[in-house]
């Protein structure tokens, strides 16, 4: 194995220009289980963590190399409410959003929190940079667009990022532990509603259907409510797996959406 | 591939093979093995010691990695003739039993009280949802912390 510790974002893209294919080590908190585990043995291994503009914080930015730590101690609500639900705090001190993104695991917990704000990602390579709305980034369970020779540089929050956001998260206990459903949900001024669902499909989902019932709606009625929390069950698309039933899924998706949406209502 | 690192306080160098963690360096290659090597996947906490200034799983370090970084180990807290507080007060009030879990509790702890000495139990029991310990049920770790908390004050 070959390792490159760039110390800079063109030292980064070099190195991947260079090896094209090399696996990027962000907190190592899913690669090193893999590779704990021997299912994968990258030949070549390209370092973030002294890459100091993937750590950058800006308004309506974030970088790819930001801890769930970092964003726990941040102003942003339902960011700071999904880091905190994140494994244990030695998860939250290495995990990253950009790990997040690169896994692509259908249940990663700050995925429904870019879905819900419709943020884009932003990818670099040697070549230039592009962005791409979340959902032409996570394609399925562990796929993504990454390119060979390209990584997530960060990710793009809209101008306005509304106060009234909120993210919960259903599982077997209180920590550590993977989402059996989790979401987030947004209200924006104007009463445009975002409701963003994980580990209830292939890829987190946006409850469509249910955003525009609420759309506008200053204080639902709870039939309203009753409406919305079945529009959410119909829409997501859970399987069974060894942490839950679809069943159980569909069931909690809508309850959990309804309990989020009234959390945010209040805020 | 050589890596170089301060561990404890000591400038330390180790030939590693690809892939390794940095709990097997830790453990295998330069003589420590207070950090346990349990679960290799990021939950038991057993493995924890800090880096560069933050509580970490070491098996989910890649040693490679690790070049260049300060890490602090349960034997870099104290010696048996000079213990650290918290390995003292763990001796005190038994907060151990088989004691596989105990060198990643006792870092955990340190961690936690050298940032917030003041740590309610509350935020101890979130500090150490990380550090699965089977054997004490945790109320003697409380206990020990507790008693530490009065000491100091
Ligand atoms: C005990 C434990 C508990 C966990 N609990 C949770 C949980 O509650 N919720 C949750 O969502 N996840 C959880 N995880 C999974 C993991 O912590 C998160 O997915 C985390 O965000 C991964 O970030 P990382 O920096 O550690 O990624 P790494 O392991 O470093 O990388 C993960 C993947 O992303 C790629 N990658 C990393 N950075 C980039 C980049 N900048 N551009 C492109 N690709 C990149 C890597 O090549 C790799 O394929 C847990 C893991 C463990 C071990
Ligand atoms: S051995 Fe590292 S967390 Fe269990
Ligand atoms: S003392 Fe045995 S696991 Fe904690």
């Amino acid at each position: 194995m070959q390792i490159l510790r760039p110390r800079d974002l063109d030292g980064a893209l070099d190195a991947l220009a260079a090896h094209p294919d090399a696996s990027l080590l962000a907190g190592g908190t899913d690669l090193m289980v893999e590779v704990n585990l021997e299912h994968r043995r990258p030949e070549t291994v390209i370092a973030l963590r002294r890459v100091g503009e993937l750590a950058e914080w800006r308004d309506g930015f974030i970088g790819a190399t930001v801890t769930y730590a970092r964003m726990e101690r941040e102003r942003l609500p339902a960011l700071a409410e999904l880091a905190r639900t994140v494994g244990s705090p030695q998860i939250r001190a290495a995990g990253t959003l950009g790990g997040n993104l690169g896994t692509a695991s259908p249940a990663g917990d700050a995925l429904p929190f870019l879905a819900a704000l419709d943020a884009q990602v932003v990818l670099a390579s040697a070549e230039g940079r592009r962005r791409l709305p979340w959902d032409e980034f996570l394609l399925g369970p562990g796929h993504t667009a990454l390119r060979p020779g390209e990584l997530v540089l960060g990710v793009e929050l809209p101008d306005t990022v509304p106060a009234r956001q909120a993210f919960a998260k259903i599982g077997v206990r209180q920590a550590m532990v993977i989402a059996t459903v989790n979401c987030c949900v947004v209200r924006h001024d104007d009463g445009a509603t975002r409701v963003a669902m994980g580990a209830v499909g292939p890829t987190v989902l946006r409850a469509r259907e249910a955003e525009a019932l609420v759309a506008g709606v200053a204080e639902p009625s709870p039939q309203l409510l009753d409406e919305f929390q079945r529009l959410v069950s119909k829409e997501v698309q859970p399987i069974t797996d060894h942490r839950s039933t679809a069943e159980y899924r569909r069931h909690a998706a809508g309850v959990l959406a309804r309990r989020t949406l009234e959390r945010c209502l209040h805020r | 591939m050589i890596i170089t690192l301060t561990v404890n306080g000591q400038p330390r160098t180790a030939e590693i093979a690809g892939w390794e963690s940095l709990l097997w360096v830790l453990r295998e290659r330069l003589g420590l093995p207070g950090a346990k090597d349990a679960c290799l996947q990021g939950e038991c906490g057993s493995c924890s010691v800090v880096l560069d200034g933050e509580l970490v799983c070491s098996c989910l370090v890649m040693a490679a990695d690790a070049e260049g970084a300060r890490v602090t180990t349960a034997e870099g807290l104290g010696t048996i003739e000079q213990p650290h507080p918290v390995q003292q007060a763990f001796v005190d009030h038994g907060a151990v039993q088989c004691g596989y879990c105990t060198p990643g509790l006792v870092v955990a702890v340190a961690h936690l009280l050298e940032r917030h000495p003041d740590a309610s139990d509350d935020d101890l029991r979130e500090a150490l949802s990380g550090n699965l310990c089977r054997c004490t049920g945790y109320g003697s770790v409380l206990r020990a912390v507790a008693a530490l908390r009065k000491e100091q004050a």
